[in-house]
Order: structure tokens, then sequence, then C-alpha cells
């Protein structure tokens, strides 16, 4: 499990794991489920249009993660963001699988940029991920104070002048850099669990903002870790796992937070 | 013609079995997507293809009949999200996403279980991109049967649908149950997604679910109005996307055709497009050019 071959798997793993406990904590709090579930699936066609033109998958993957969330941001604000959000799902789910038919891709590289592959990164990726990575974080600790503004009290925020769709758009373009960098090792279609569980949980568990981002890193670095291990062990996809433990997380959360209240009330 | 409809198109009996099973579902989407896309269940719609297609995907694996797990996977993922799924919107999207996120791990083990007992190649392409292409004629019936039945559903439901779709305060004071009246329609969105996610594949399901009621809801007032236009949308979009995905054979050298997913999704993409600029166009030329920031709202859909 610890072989040299695995080591890219554990660092990457870590990396993207506490990548998607910082930006799930935000999706979570603007209840931006349906984006993060959405952004992915563009990485998807960009790493199967990457594969047909040949260029660098990670070249692929950045560039229609992000033009995914560009489009999703501009267009929420003028019409049902929830219609239009399904509509650049199923327009990305579409194009990468036109670009998969016209390349002579084999099954099992088509499962492995759905449903994740561990050994998906190589040595010379591991650098360029770290450094996304850090430009993630980097603008997420500078949109702080907004993204919690317009998240908890929207009307207020934009009766102060904060402007929300620049807010918004830049939020989704940070989720669309941190989607595309997890997307090769969890999987496009699981991704998003990621994003949801772990930080989900937190948010049931602590009400400090500041407490529930280390809560959700922490959580979303066991469910990383233990999905790799059982993936290695078992050799099943990584997705299953962290799909299944992401779920289980935020029911055990739930669980505890019921039990939490009843004895308060009691 | 024959530019347009390349030859055999017609001779052909799988493309005919497309062309049935596309009305179909384009009929059964529209009534149903136009509540979904009302009541901005959008994600909930598409979390229960995928939810339905890991119940194909189980049953591919375990050799039941595939109707049986997409709908069966379908129904119970639409209860698992009411029973955890709080009232409140933002609870309603995790609640979606955290149950879309466990079917879709269970997806991939099925399918990678599938993939590697070696009998079945192909089961992720089949499964979430489908091909209207390999709908087998036999199912023709079975597929009439429930889409018959979802309809007859819509039909019973649909006054207190709309009116707690439009104003739950307002049902509820008219003696609508609207808890119930919820379930309902999430169990019938269900059964209708499975129903689409096994013979179109996933994507075109949730694409002809939201893109045709959207678009329809762009341009018309008219209840009855938008599910006739919806229906008009889908069809052509379906029909359109049939014969192009036919002739793109004869277009490239290396004749791999456009998959039939592609050519439909990027068809509702545009009437989409085209609905939204329309809408844009009138209501620029109805109202006089307002305050700053109040376009949006009133170009936003009430």
């Amino acid at each position: 499990m610890f072989a040299s071959f695995m080591t890219n798997a554990w660092i990457s793993g870590t990396i993207v794991a506490v990548l998607a406990g910082v930006v799930g904590f935000f999706v979570v709090l603007r209840g931006a489920a349906f984006p993060a579930h959405a952004i992915p699936n563009g990485a998807f066609a960009g790493a199967a249009g990457a594969n047909l033109v040949g260029w660098n998958p990670l070249v692929g993957l950045v560039s229609f993660a992000v033009l995914a969330a560009f489009g999703i941001g501009t267009t929420s604000r003028r019409v049902r963001s929830d219609v239009t959000t399904a509509l650049f799902l199923v327009l990305m789910l579409a194009l990468g699988a036109a670009f998969l038919s016209m390349s002579s891709q084999y099954e099992g590289a088509v499962d492995a940029l759905l449903f994740g592959e561990i050994l998906g990164v190589s040595s010379s990726e591991i650098l360029p991920i770290a450094l996304i990575s850090v430009v993630c974080v980097v603008a997420l600790a500078a949109l702080y104070r907004p993204l919690m503004f317009t998240s908890v009290a929207p009307q207020l925020a934009q009766a102060r002048g904060v402007n929300s769709t620049f807010v918004e758009i830049a939020f989704l373009l940070v989720l669309a850099l941190a989607a595309a960098l997890t997307v090769p090792v969890v999987g496009a279609l699981l991704t998003f669990s990621l994003m949801i569980g772990p930080p989900a949980a937190a948010g049931l568990l602590v009400t400090r903002p500041n407490r529930g981002i280390v809560l959700s890193i922490v959580l979303a670095l066991l469910t990383v870790w233990f999905s790799i291990a059982c993936s290695y062990t078992f050799n099943l996809p990584i997705g299953f796992f962290v799909g299944s433990t992401s779920a289980v997380l935020y029911l055990v959360a739930r669980f505890i937070a019921a039990r939490r209240s009843s004895l308060a009330n009691a | 013609m024959q530019w347009i409809f390349e030859p055999g198109l017609f001779d052909n009996s799988s493309v005919r079995t497309a062309l049935l099973i596309g009305l179909i579902v384009a009929i059964v989407s529209s009534c149903v997507g136009i509540f979904t896309v009302m009541r901005g269940q959008s994600f909930a719609g598409h979390a229960l293809t995928d939810v339905a297609a890991a119940g194909g995907a189980g049953a591919f694996y375990a050799g039941v009949a595939p109707l049986l797990g997409f709908v069966g996977a379908g129904v119970l993922g639409a209860g698992a999200m009411d029973a955890i799924g709080a009232q409140r919107v933002k609870g309603r999207d995790i609640a979606t996403g955290v149950v879309l996120g466990a079917s879709t791990g269970l997806a991939a083990l099925f399918l990678y279980l599938s993939a590697t007992s070696g009998t079945t190649a192909g089961a992720t392409q089949l499964i979430l991109f489908g091909s209207i292409f390999t709908v087998q004629s036999s199912t023709v019936p079975e597929v009439a049967g429930l889409s018959a039945v979802v309809l007859a559903a819509v039909g019973v439901l649909a006054r207190p649908l709309m009116l707690s779709s439009i104003s739950p305060e307002l049902a509820a004071a008219r003696g609508v149950r609207v808890r119930v009246v919820s379930l309902v329609f999430i169990v019938v969105l269900a059964v209708s997604v499975g129903l689409s996610a096994i013979v179109i594949g996933s994507i075109l399901s949730t694409a002809l679910l939201i893109g045709p009621p959207a678009s329809a809801l762009k341009v018309v007032r008219r209840f009855s109005n938008a599910i006739a236009l919806s229906v008009v949308f889908g069809v052509t979009a379906t029909w359109v996307g049939i014969v192009l995905s036919y002739d793109s054979y004869y277009w490239f050298a290396s004749h791999r055709g456009l998959p039939v997913s592609f050519c439909v999704v990027a068809l509702v993409v545009v009437e989409f497009a085209l609905t939204s600029a329309a809408q844009h166009l009138v209501s620029r030329r109805v109202t006089a050019p307002p305050i700053e920031h109040g376009r949006d709202d009133q170009l936003g859909w009430h």
C-alpha cells in the first residue's frame, strides 16, 4: 500500500482532499451542490478533448472546467440558475461523449475519468497540482469576507454594495480549478461528493466557520485516505469508496446532531 | 431531399424504433419536466437519472431485467431524498447531493464489476451515454405502457401540483396536502426519468426533461400552451438529432458518426439559447429601460 508507485497517489490524494475540504465548506454554505456537480463534468469533457487532440490533460481539465464555471456563473443572474446549470451539465457530458467516440479510447480510460483512478496522477503533475491548489486557497482567503457575507446575508451584502455577481463568478472559478485537480484522482462523477459529504457533516457538528473549515478538511482527508487504502486493498474503483464514505459521514453527523438537539431540549 | 435524408434512413428498423421511442419520451419528459422546471427541481430531476442509472448498472451486473433496476432505484432514491431532505431549499440540494454521490459510487462499483466479469464490454457507455439506436423494438410496448401510467398520474395531479408549485401557502390554504403532493410528484419524476434513462441514456434524459420545458416557458405564458410548445421542442430536437446523427456517419472520412446523445443535446441547448434571446428582445421592446440593475429582475422568470 505504501510502495513507491503509490507515492503519487498519496500525495495527490492529500492535496486534493485539503482543497476539496476548504472549497466544499463554501459549496455547502452557499447551497451550491448543483454547480459543484456540473463543473467537474466540464473537466471530464476537457480531459476527453485533450486526449483527442493530444494536449496535456491538465490543460484540458482546467480550461473546460473554467469554461463551464464561467457559463454557469454568467447566465445564473439572468435566468433561473438551476435550468442553465442542468443544460451546461448535459452539454459538457455530451461533448465529452462525442470526443470519446471520435478518439479510439478504450473503455477503461473512460471509467477512470468518470469514476477515478488512484494511479491517475504522474510525478510531473504533482508540482502543477500543488501550485494551482495554493492559488485556490489564496483566492479563497482573499474572498473570505465577501463570500461569507453574500452567503449568510445576501440582501444585507447587496445593500452594503458587495458585488454579488463578481463574488459568485470568482467562487465558481475557484471551484472549477479545484474540480480540475480532483477529477483525475476521484473521478468526474464523484468529485462533488467529496465537496459535499465531509463539509456538510462538519457544518452539522460545529457552528463556528473557522472550526467548520478545519473539521471539513479533516473529514475530507479521512475520506480520501480511507478510500485510497480500500481501493488498493480490494482493487475496486476509488469513486465507490469516496461516494459511500461521504454519505456515511453525513448520515452519522445528522444522527449526532439530532441526538444533541434532543438532549438539549430534554 | 437526398442531401437531408441519407440513403436508407427510413428503411432502417432501428431508426424507426428510435423515432417512435423518441416521440414517446419527448412527450412524457415535457409533461413531467414543465413541473420540474416550475418547482426549481432540475437538480433532483438530474440526480434521479443518475440514481436510476446506478440501478440499471446493478441490474446489468446481477442479470435482472434492466427496466426493474432503472425504475426501482429511481423510486428508492426519490424516497431517500424526500426522507433526508429538509424542506428548506439549501438543505434539499445538499440532501440531493448526498444521495446522488452515494448512488454514483454504487454505479461505479457495479460498472467496474460488470466490466471485469468480462461478458459485458461497453456497459458505461451504454448506461450513461446510451444510444437511442440500440433500443430493442420489443421494449416499445413496455415503455409505452409505463409512459401512459406516468401521464395519467400527472393528469390527476396537475391542478394541486400547479397550485402548490406556484404558491405552497395558497395551496395549503385551499386544502391541498402540499407534502403529499410533493412526495407523489418526486416518485412520478423518478419513474419518468428512469424510463427515459433506460431508452436514451441519462444525459439525454436530463436534457429532454429540462431543456424543452424551460425553453417553452420563456416564450409562452399559458400553461397548456407551454406543454404543447415543449412537446414540439422536444420532438423536434429528438428527431432532427436522430437524423443528424445518422447522416453524420457520411461526414467524416473515418466514418465515426456523432453520438445521437450529443446531437440531441446540442439542439436542445440551441433551442434554449434562441428562446432566451427571443424573450430578451420582447421584454426589451415592451418595457422601457428601467433603472440600473432593474432589468435583471424583470428578465427573471417568475
